[in-house]
């Protein structure tokens, strides 16, 4: 018996592709709705916290059965699992995102943002050259943490038949009989996208507590 | 629209769901507990075993990091098919496996985080170490994590609803059994709504009594 089903390589690259555009898609939700949460409009606040609340507290397993079972009504035809995946990942984690964006631009005092608009600086130009810099240091860390666990959830996929690593396992597992040949070479591709995203977290965490050190310059005594 | 309510909420599905409901507390709240103290058992381990015990630190270091890079769902395919029992039973250790890991790296945090101080002087005081312990550091350790841990008690409510994979008679399965005899796109929406609205009155409920226990700390502080 071959240690490692052919299957497993299409479904290893699936798991990857829907990780990514996931992830994207997550990023940009969690900037957007993270923005959002910390201007001062009432009603985009609102909107922002309705977001976030939703989905965090509701099951992933749910809102991809909802867009499995309802996205056909809407746009009228199938609707491909990877554009399941990718949504159902993307929306779920933009919201944990965008959180972890809130509480990174809320750490940074405020008397940040007075000084730069009395500088003259919009609010585009306040948040990306003053506030977002020191933000991504402090939200690192978390980013890096939310990035572990999209990848694990989208073995989510493999509930509704999604041709993900999880899928193709649990299908070639339960064909043969063979169950713990089946899931330990699945445990070892999971633990190979997720282990490096985890050191990096855990790196990322100590820079993070460092203090910084001035920059040396050349010619400055 | 009070056709399709009328045409769902029977009183026999109600019945059936809010089965499943009971199940999903009780499978989350064994799960919860059973982590819990495993969790911080496991941390302790972690983070106390030096010199001659090194070994065992860096074993249970190898269990943590294993666990935390691979999905849930996985562990719950995986120990459905390979062990014999009680299929909820399999399901709860299944569960409290993966959560143990994530607990015990949060509870690790801190640890990290009480002051070396805190340790000499119970032990000046002729604290034994489990004294130390009990009325000394942990108290502290899970005051400061209460935020992390919450969110692991609303991920572990959310995280139950993977069951389904594995046929336990859970709200997710039972209410998807329930959505099987339904036919129109409203009534599918209808019950989607219906589970999402449940999954978040439970969990948004517990992360508004944390938030009003944290405030109450801090105004006595």
């Amino acid at each position: 018996m071959e240690v490692l089903p052919e299957e497993y390589i299409p479904g290893f690259i699936m798991t990857l592709k829907v990780a990514l555009a996931g992830l994207l898609l997550a990023l940009a939700l969690g900037v957007i709705f993270g923005m959002l949460s910390t201007v001062k409009v009432k009603v985009l606040n609102v909107i922002a916290r309705i977001y976030v609340e939703f989905f965090q507290n509701t099951p992933l397993v749910v809102q991809v059965f909802f867009y499995y079972n309802c996205l056909p009504f809407v746009i009228g035809g199938r609707v491909p699992k990877f554009i399941i995946g990718v949504i159902g990942v993307g929306i779920y984690h933009g919201a944990y995102i965008s959180e972890v964006i809130r509480t990174g631009i809320e750490a940074v005092p405020r008397g940040q943002f007075d000084a730069a608009y009395s500088q003259g600086f919009t609010y585009i130009q306040t948040m990306r050259y003053i506030i977002l810099p020191q933000t991504l240091k402090m939200i690192m860390p978390p980013l890096a943490n939310q990035a572990l666990n999209l990848v694990k959830n989208t073995s989510v996929l493999a509930m509704i038949a999604g041709m993900d690593l999880m899928y193709h396992a649990d299908s070639w597992g339960s064909d043969l009989g063979y169950f713990v040949q089946a899931y330990l070479p699945c445990a070892l591709l999971y633990f190979v996208i997720c282990f490096p995203i985890a050191k990096l977290s855990r790196y990322l965490e100590i820079r993070a507590k460092r203090t910084p050190v001035p920059k040396k310059m050349k010619g400055v005594a | 629209m009070a056709e399709v309510f009328a045409s769902i909420f029977t009183k026999s599905n109600l019945l059936f769901m809010m089965e499943g409901l009971l199940t999903t507390v009780l499978i989350s709240a064994c799960t919860i507990v059973l982590s819990l103290f495993f969790g911080t058992l496991v941390a302790m381990v972690r983070h106390f075993c030096t010199g001659k015990l090194t070994i065992l630190s860096r074993l249970i270091g190898a269990y943590i990091e294993f666990f935390r890079c691979t999905p849930n769902i996985l562990w719950i395919l995986w120990i459905r098919f390979t062990m014999q029992g009680d299929p909820t039973v399999k399901a709860i250790f299944a569960c409290t496996l993966f959560t143990t890991a994530v607990i015990a790296e949060i509870v690790r945090g801190g640890l990290n985080n009480v002051p070396k101080g805190q340790f000499e002087g119970a032990a000046s005081q002729g604290f034994t170490f489990w004294q130390t312990m009990v009325y000394i550091v942990l108290p502290q350790t899970f005051k400061s994590i209460i935020p992390a841990l919450l969110s692991q008690v609303i991920t572990v409510i959310k995280d139950t609803s993977f069951l389904k994979a594995v046929d336990i008679a859970e709200f997710m399965r039972n209410s998807s059994i329930v959505m099987g005899s339904l036919r129109s796109p409203a009534q599918i929406t209808t019950l989607y709504a219906f589970i999402a609205l449940c999954y978040f009155a439970i969990c948004f409920s517990l992360s508004c009594a944390v938030r009003f226990y944290q405030k109450r700390i801090q105004a006595t502080a």
